[in-house]
């Protein structure tokens, strides 16, 4: 690799202070800086450094997200099938290589449109500020397409992008700063600015607004359930659903849903990755699925109504609950940053996730809401165990 | 009694070129250095000109702020020349060494049988004093203060470090005589934290001190952390710490008389051809030790440990208070991303995180690091990763912001008083954002030490 850096070192002195392209430096330190890990060296303190960086621990998140992007392709391909052809028992693992084809149509544009928009953005922000890109949005920028339904028009992928990254990082100082998670701030916007392209049932399917047959619905687990709540269920009872979404097919992911949702094991595989490598937090996603089943536990305890009923086991292999706990409430920045602030902020987050989805008939899924919520809550309770740590400390000079 | 202290939370970093134990007399180097830097915070005036000549003990400066501190030359010979920076800021003494080493007159004395007060007027004068250091501030103890505690590290567990139970064998008449001193100089306690892992007659045998043990990573061997677990200070109160050998020198004088300033000091890392330890004075040349045992032509010589030692030349001197000199190569070249950068499958890499597969080795494997920083300066971005290596009742990564933000009353809050640069040394070394934390914490206690004490 002599050869490239011999380029980049003939190069460089184009774009350094009070040079030609000097405007231009942290496009050119981004890309310098991707290829070769530059050679600044300690100067104060200690005299080395870890081997981690920045670079690396965003690069473990994206390679856990590929399990639930391949699965996500596998499965828009098939549900724009099922939705072209109007036949919801469709099975799931035929024409494999024809339903990964059409799924790749539709997601990899997602991609394209959340990255190309997001990294552009960050570029005009980092020559307005003088630095090279922050490594946050690589990670922002391939959740964004996962938590969107497929039909969803590709412009509004990029105005939700530029609105997260404008209005939800860049505007507090960029990577690091931001105080909610910028991929939900992006599907937070559309879900209230777009309502209709965001929720109900023609949005999960690809293909569902033009399929020719009649009668036919995209809908998706929560939206079945969700009518529980009111005069017209779509099923008569609880086994009613859970004959027409199984548990073992709705934990493998084979359900309507976003497209990197839907794959509970897919998701399992992704925490798997995070827990090993350490990048993830433990706390925070064991913490979130016990309060997804304390207040499933606890609503299967009120009962009285077939929603309130349905197993509380359910409640996480359904809708986002596994890809919010594992990839959405786990971001560091937005989180609690506390050991104990963790664990209070994961379980309230599952608690609230699962109250929202069976309480508010206006909101199918409360898992986005739920953390949202809880990356604003996020300071209070660090503010909490941090006075706590004070506290302690000031006892020992009254004890003293 | 003593008190077995499990340490949970640290980091070994398993560095190649421990020292073997074999130990080399050399001579006084020609020229040696007592620089003012070395000193956090000392405002020198100088007692000496070029061109005098000085006898051991005698002084070269003095503290500007607290008159009766003096520090004195530890060999004879005539003060070679002034080295002075900006500002005429003195920079070093350089003092060259005569054949014959004249002692300035001074007789043993019992410590025992000394006050308090005589006791500290003779070690202010005679340059013992500037090895005692206090907490809060981690500066030269003020001896106007009185310490609650004073407490002693009887081993060293940063990487590479040398190992006192081989350095101090046979020492034990001055150890037991520094311990008395340091007896006589507080009310309090005088605590000696030794290694459980290795338990030497050397230290358990010693006298009219309360004995501590402490098991666990580095950072178990730091005073602070042991302080901390032991006896923590909290606002108002200080605490004094002396490093082992110092107090060696301390009992040694006053076993002699005389002010014999040599030391014993591990030359260490990767790139040493002979690791193996030196009995060397204060303040000697860097070049009569490291020649022709360094391997590599691009090296860092680091007058210290690797984590918070001071960088220097081959042809520098030897810190004030090292016990050590590190040599590790240096790490300006770029790293293609593929093989040996960021995405690398990273054999090479040593790593707190489990992001290399390195994790996975056995402890017996040592790694060569370099000094490049793996990386460029970031925001905080990732949490949790501090409080791995850093076994304080303290949020770190708080306590780090607080100091980076000159927030005082933050500061005092999450704890800056118990703290010392040096704890923070891991955490800086483990820390994604490759923010130079202990210079954020020093430049913190500054302001604290200016605006609260």
């Amino acid at each position: 690799m002599k050869f490239l850096e011999n380029i980049l070192h003939k190069m460089e002195p184009n774009f350094v202070k009070g040079a030609k392209y000097e405007k231009w430096n942290p496009l050119f330190e981004t890309i310098a800086t991707f290829a070769f890990t530059p050679k600044q060296v300690t100067t104060k303190g200690a005299h080395i450094r870890d081997g981690v960086d920045l670079k690396r621990t965003m690069m473990m998140v994206i390679i856990a997200l590929i399990p639930c992007l391949l699965f996500g392709i596998y499965n828009t391909g098939h549900w724009q099938m099922v939705a072209e052809l109007g036949n919801r028992n469709l099975p799931y693992w035929e024409n494999g290589l024809d339903k990964f084809w059409n799924g790749s149509l539709i997601v990899l544009p997602l991609i394209v449109v959340s990255y190309g928009v997001g990294l552009g953005i960050e570029f005009i922000f980092g020559m307005l500020r003088g630095h090279s890109l922050h490594e946050g949005f690589l990670v922002s920028g391939m959740l964004i397409p996962l938590t969107m339904p497929a039909d969803v028009p590709l412009w509004m992928v990029g105005v939700a992008t530029a609105f997260a990254v404008i209005i939800g990082k860049e505007i507090f100082g960029g990577t690091g700063m931001n105080i909610i998670n910028v991929a939900l701030t992006a599907r937070a916007f559309l879900f209230f600015a777009y309502p209709t392209s965001m929720s109900g049932d023609k949005v999960w399917m690809a293909g569902t607004e033009t399929t020719k047959v009649d009668g036919f619905t995209g809908s998706t687990a929560l939206g079945d359930l969700a009518t529980f709540m009111s005069d017209k269920p779509v099923f008569q009872n609880l086994n009613g659903f859970t004959s027409e979404y199984s548990l073992s097919e709705s934990f493998i992911g084979m359900i309507p849903g976003s497209v990197g949702e839907t794959s509970t094991f897919a998701c399992l595989i992704g925490a798997g990755i995070l827990l090993i490598t350490g990048v993830g937090s433990l706390r925070i996603m064991a913490s979130f699925f016990v309060g997804g089943l304390a207040m499933g536990l606890l609503l299967n305890l009120m009962g009285g109504n077939p929603y309130f009923e349905l197993p509380a086991v359910y409640h996480l292999v359904i809708g986002s609950f596994a890809f919010g706990a594992i990839f959405m409430a786990t971001d560091p920045v937005s989180a609690a940053q506390t050991a104990k602030g963790k664990l209070v902020y994961g379980f309230l987050g599952g608690l609230l996730a699962i109250l929202i989805r069976v309480l508010n008939p206006a909101y199918p899924e409360g898992v986005m809401l739920a953390i949202l919520f809880m990356n604003i809550s996020a300071p209070l309770i660090d503010y909490y165990v941090i006075q706590g740590n004070i506290n302690r400390r000031l006892k020992r000079i009254k004890t003293a | 009694m003593s008190r077995l202290v499990s340490i949970h939370k640290g980091l070994d970093i398993r560095l190649q070129g421990l020292a073997e134990k074999q130990l080399k007399i050399l001579p006084n180097s020609r020229i040696i250095c007592i620089s003012p830097l070395d000193f956090h915070g000392l405002n020198p005036k100088l007692l000496v000109k070029e061109g005098d000549s000085v006898k051991i003990g005698d002084p070269l400066f003095f503290d500007k702020t607290n008159e009766a501190l003096h520090f004195v030359t530890p060999a004879s010979g005539t003060v070679k020349s002034i080295v002075r920076g900006e500002k005429r800021k003195i920079l070093q003494v350089l003092i060259e060494t005569n054949e014959n080493q004249e002692y300035k007159n001074g007789a043993a004395e019992d410590v025992s049988k000394l006050s308090s007060e005589e006791l500290k007027t003779k070690m202010l004068a005679c340059g013992l004093w500037p090895f005692i250091k206090q907490r809060p501030i981690d500066v030269i103890a003020d001896q106007n203060q009185e310490p609650k505690a004073i407490f002693v590290s009887a081993f060293d567990s940063s990487p590479l470090a040398p190992d006192y139970n081989f350095i101090l064998e046979g020492r034990e008449e001055d150890l037991q005589t520094g311990f008395n001193a340091l007896c006589q100089l507080t009310k309090g306690k005088v605590h000696l934290n030794i290694d459980a892992k290795n338990d030497s007659a050397l230290f358990s045998n010693i006298k009219g001190v309360e004995i501590n043990k402490f098991a666990g990573k580095h950072p178990a061997g730091n005073v602070g952390t042991q302080i901390h677990h032991i006896d923590p200070i909290n606002k108002g109160e200080y605490i004094w710490t002396i490093n082992i050998q110092d107090l060696v020198i301390i009992g040694n004088y006053f076993n002699t008389g005389k002010l014999n300033a040599r030391r014993t000091i591990a030359l260490s890392g990767s790139e040493v051809s002979e690791p193996q330890y030196y009995n060397v004075l204060i303040g000697t040349n860097l070049d009569g030790i490291l020649k022709g045992k360094v391997k590599g032509n691009h090296v860092r010589f680091i007058s210290g440990n690797v984590l918070t030692g001071d960088q220097k030349q081959q042809n520098d001197y030897l810190g004030y208070y090292h016990n050590q000199i590190t040599v590790i190569p240096e790490g300006d070249n770029y790293k293609f991303f593929l093989t040996k950068g960021w995405l690398g499958l990273g054999f090479d890499k040593f790593s707190n995180s489990r992001l290399f597969p390195t994790f996975l080795l056995p402890k017996s494997k040592q790694f060569v690091l370099d000094t490049n920083t793996n990386g460029e300066e970031r925001a905080f971005v990732v949490t949790g990763e501090l409080e791995r290596v850093f076994p304080f009742d303290i949020f770190p990564m708080q306590l780090v912001k607080a100091a980076m933000t000159k927030d005082i009353d933050g500061m005092e809050n999450l704890g800056i008083y118990e703290v010392a640069p040096e704890d923070f040394a891991l955490c800086e070394y483990v820390c994604t954002t490759k923010i130079n934390i202990q210079d954020e914490i020093r430049k913190g206690l500054d302001i604290v030490a200016e605006e609260c004490l």
